[in-house]
């Protein structure tokens, strides 16, 4: 009774607490995701930014429980999922809540979808596990998914291959919303398309989540995305957060070196003269973090204290929240993107 | 300046080489079963080398001693005595023999064939590649056992002939893999690059395009090996190998399947060196192609 | 896919031409002049050729090829030297025998490796996976005559479970089809461990599973659909070397197949026999193949697509 009370005041669909994982392999650990705390609420959009390897797939892996294990091992404190506790259920629980509940799309839709089966069969299946219907009518809505994200009813009886690659991920868009889930978790869903193909799936996944009132989180490394489709955002460094907060108070109010830095990699559209200013160096090898501050060794306002410890995600009003170890030192430190 | 060109390239193909080597030997030390494979390899090849040291063929090998028929198993002869008073153990240790010769042989005239047709139908391709791959499928649809059975009986039978027979039995793969290997290097810079500089196309394939394809088929040999071994067990069985009273054993299992349900223990030892040489050939096999080929690791 | 087949079928003529020309020519070599011995020392140069020309044995190695051909396609294989009878009768009257001990063979191994290579694949470098993967070992470096004779020692000379020879019942082809089989077993059974193994990392298996598969269906559905494709390819190129294989199960368990027809044919030097029985042989080989082919078609839509061009 407590729980299911519980659960009617509950304001967020995702709650996850200091969530880390890490991949036990022959070479050496790889510390993937080092303690991130993340809250979407309903109907809401969070934007999960970060260069290749940050960490962003492994986190929406791991909410799914879909961390290959071994080598990966998944701790946190809290994983919830509309008032679900994710770590504590059963397999059988897990199976009926992935692909109904939350469901996911995949960065490639090359790979995603299984070669030997046609679209439609592999809509239906989630439709036919989750809803109990017969095959016949899971085929049919299978039919009215294909549809509904711009793709002939009659093409249902084709296999993959017979797709282009903006079709197939229209297709897995199409499996991943077959159920209606609660919270659709987008891993970088147009990066493998033409950019003409990426601004289609963009507005119909954003046309159906709106019709649905699916909460979304979209892992991108794409600025540009985030600013049309997210309300929330959180930008991942080698496996931390490291700032946090809604669009405008993180677009508006900038406040950490590395998200400073991924604008200033965006080509500017109004100013074609100006020079881009790309973050130098490459990610920290996740086998082997640095002591402080992980970003610390590419940024250009580092001193020697960031190097001593990992700063903290600190509240700095608001929503907005950023982990950077000048703000804390140096009252009036701003970086230059504000000071303009 | 093309000499110039051509001595850096062969230099970094050398170096490339040597440090492969030295990787590929990195890893097969790590491969428990590997090892075992090289050891006991190594164990046999001596026994078979030193064979005519510790026996004497004529009198302990095809020496019949009649008083001493029929003997199971015991100190005097650890494997037993067959029918003819002969010590089966020194039968086996001098029957690694013909085994390894005929497997190693007839893997090499299957390797010498295959390469060459193999690598020229890759290289040269159009009618040329055609042809010698309908040839290829053709003898791959004839039941190797068979197409052994029928060069045989056509040749006659002696040691010789079973490796030849053994051997043309067993090059089909070998075209295969050359031919695919070549396929896959032809297209590759340093290929182009010496064509660029004007080699002579046999030179191109013996110098740039073979060693690069040499783990596929130094891996293709070494489990060849295995089943030549066994193909030449097999024809010896149905009596067209290698003719008595040599130590074959083949012949020597053929010899005692007649008294299995009295004198089992001449079934079984013949069997088991066979199954133990074939085995460790087959464990090398698998470790050189991991060793060679991470991709294909499990 | 009807014009595929039909296209594959045509194709066939010339491979099997030249399947026949080789096995002609290497039989050939085999027979020398066998007149003399027939007519015996006695004879005259017009008695030998006479002989010859009766025995369809004039003319040059081309010449008796193409005669040879024209008898094939009317399905005359010639008579036997030794027990005078039609050829292709003898090897109608053997087949049976054989394709029961083979397909026997077959659905044994299939039995036996593709649950164990699944089970391999999905504990990998688990104490099961090691089992199996030297069960597989040794099945491979096993002469399968020396595994028929172990099996005859100890299940009809020690046990007495069933006969050590002939082809009475249905017990009497357990043997030898286990005999055949267990090299097919090995080899199946590490090719669908390393093809599982492959499937099991894609991406898509990744999608299902996130769409709430459960774990079972993903690994016997949707993995396994994929596995199979290499599986059905070793399948097919294995189905000669079971026939193969049953030539030394047939000797060792007196099963009187086509394998015994063609060793005891080469004893007596019955050449025609030889011939005849091997080219049927291969040709037997070669529909297999295409079987599968066509088979293969059926589990990957990508290379039906391919055919359907």
């Amino acid at each position: 009774m407590e729980s299911e009370k519980d659960r009617n005041v509950e304001q967020d669909i995702l709650n996850i607490e200091n969530l880390r994982v890490r991949f036990e392999t022959e070479d050496g650990v790889v510390h993937a995701v080092n303690g991130i705390d993340l809250k979407l609420g309903y109907k809401k959009t969070l934007g999960l930014v970060g260069e290749t390897g940050a960490g962003k797939t492994t986190t929406a892996l791991a909410m799914l429980r879909l961390v290959p294990d071994p080598p990966g091992v998944v701790e946190c404190d809290r994983l919830e999922i509309d008032g679900q506790d994710i770590r504590s259920i059963s397999t059988a629980k897990l199976e009926q809540i992935r692909g109904k509940d939350i469901s996911m799309i995949f960065q490639d839709p090359m790979t995603a979808l299984n070669p030997v089966f046609t679209v439609g069969e592999q809509i239906a299946e989630s439709i036919e596990i989750h809803e109990h219907v017969s095959k016949d009518e899971a085929l049919k809505k299978a039919g009215d998914m294909l549809e509904l994200v711009g793709i002939p009813r009659q093409r249902a009886n084709e296999y993959p291959h017979q797709f282009s690659g903006g079709m197939k991920q229209r297709v897995v868009i199409a499996i991943s919303l077959a159920c209606n889930p609660k919270l659709l978790i987008a891993d970088e869903p147009t990066t493998a398309l033409d950019v003409t193909i990426q601004a289609q799936v963009l507005e119909l996944m954003n046309e159906l989540k709106e019709k649905y009132d699916t909460s979304m989180i979209m892992i991108t490394h794409d600025l540009g995305i985030v600013a049309e489709v997210c309300d929330d955002v959180a930008v991942m460094y080698a496996g931390h957060i490291v700032e946090q907060g809604s669009l405008e108070e993180v677009y508006g109010e900038t406040m950490h070196p590395y998200t400073e830095g991924l604008f200033n990699s965006l080509p500017n559209i109004k100013n074609r003269q100006a020079m881009l200013k790309p973050i130098h160096g490459l990610m920290p090898d996740p086998t082997n973090l640095p002591p402080g501050c992980p970003f610390a060794p590419r940024c250009n306002y580092a001193t020697e204290e960031c190097s001593k410890a990992v700063p903290a995600l600190k509240s700095v009003g608001g929503t907005h929240k950023v982990a950077c170890s000048r703000y804390d030192f140096d009252k009036d430190f701003l970086i230059d993107r504000r000071k303009k | 300046m093309a000499e110039i060109n051509e001595k850096q390239m062969r230099a970094s193909q050398l170096y490339k080489k040597r440090n492969s080597f030295e990787m590929v030997w990195r890893q097969l030390r790590r491969n428990k079963g590997a090892i075992i494979g090289l050891i006991l390899l190594i164990v046999i090849i001596l026994g078979s080398l030193l064979a005519p040291v510790i026996y004497d063929y004529d009198t302990d090998v095809i020496g019949m001693n009649v008083r001493e028929r029929m003997q199971w198993p015991s100190a005097k002869h650890i494997c037993g005595t067959d029918d003819l008073g002969r010590d089966i153990f020194a039968r086996i240790v001098y029957g690694a023999r013909y085994s390894l010769a005929v497997g190693f042989v007839a893997v090499i005239i299957a390797l010498l064939i295959g390469t060459a047709l193999g690598a020229a139908a890759g290289y040269i391709g159009g009618i040329f590649e055609n042809v010698v791959m309908r040839i290829c499928d053709i003898f791959s649809s004839i039941p190797s056992v068979l197409m052994a059975i029928a060069v045989v009986s056509a040749l006659g039978k002696s040691t010789a002939n079973l490796m030849l027979a053994v051997g043309i039995a067993s090059t089909a793969p070998f075209v295969r893999v050359a031919r695919a290997a070549v396929l896959v290097v032809r297209g590759e810079e340093y290929v182009e690059a010496a064509r660029a500089i004007g080699q002579p196309d046999w030179k191109i394939v013996v110098v740039h395009i073979l060693p690069n394809c040499l783990s596929q088929i130094i891996v293709q040999a070494t489990l060849r090996v295995g089943s030549a071994i066994i193909s030449a067990a097999q024809l010896s069985f149905l009596g067209l190998g290698v003719p008595a009273p040599a130590p074959e054993w083949g012949s020597m299992l053929s010899a005692g399947r007649l008294y299995i349900r009295d004198y089992s223990y001449m079934t079984l030892f013949p069997g088991i060196a066979i199954m133990i040489t074939v085995l460790s050939l087959n464990l090398l096999g698998d470790g050189l192609r991991d060793a060679l080929d991470p991709k294909l690791k499990r | 896919m009807h014009r595929y087949i039909l296209k594959r079928l045509l194709m066939l003529i010339p491979v099997l031409l030249g399947v026949a020309f080789i096995i002609f020519a290497i039989m050939d070599v085999a027979e020398g002049d066998p007149v003399y011995q027939i007519a015996g020392p006695d004879a005259t140069e017009e008695q030998l050729e006479a002989l010859r020309e009766e025995m369809g044995l004039n003319g040059s190695l081309v010449e008796r090829y193409f005669r040879y051909i024209f008898k094939l396609i009317r399905g005359d294989l010639g008579t036997s030297y030794v027990s005078k009878m039609d050829v292709m009768q003898l090897y109608l009257q053997r087949l049976p025998n054989t394709l029961k001990l083979a397909s026997l063979a077959m659905v044994v191994a299939v039995l036996v490796s593709v649950p164990l290579g699944i089970v391999a694949a999905v504990n990998q470098n688990s104490l099961k996976d090691t089992i199996s993967m030297i069960l597989a070992l040794l099945g491979l470096s096993m002469p399968n005559f020396w595994l028929g004779l172990l099996l005859m020692l100890l299940f009809s000379l020690k046990l007495g479970w069933f006969p050590s020879g002939g082809a009475e019942g249905f017990r009497s082809v357990v043997l030898p089809a286990v005999t055949v089989g267990v090299g097919l077993a090995a080899l199946l059974t590490r090719t669908t461990r390393s093809s599982m193994l492959d499937v099991l990392r894609q991406d898509y298996l990744r999608t299902a599973r996130a769409k709430g598969v459960p774990e079972k269906r993903v690994v016997f559905y949707h993995a396994l659909r994929n596995a199979l494709i290499p599986i059905i390819t070793i399948f097919g190129v294995q189905f000669s070397n079971v026939l193969g294989g049953s030539v030394l199960a047939e000797t060792v368990f007196a099963w009187p197949g086509v394998g015994r027809l063609v060793v005891d044919a080469i004893d007596q030097r019955d050449i025609p026999t030889v011939t005849g029985a091997l080219i049927m042989t291969t040709m037997l080989v070669t529909l297999v193949n295409l079987l599968v082919d066509i088979v293969y078609a059926y589990v990957d839509p990508r290379i039906k697509a391919q055919y359907t061009k």
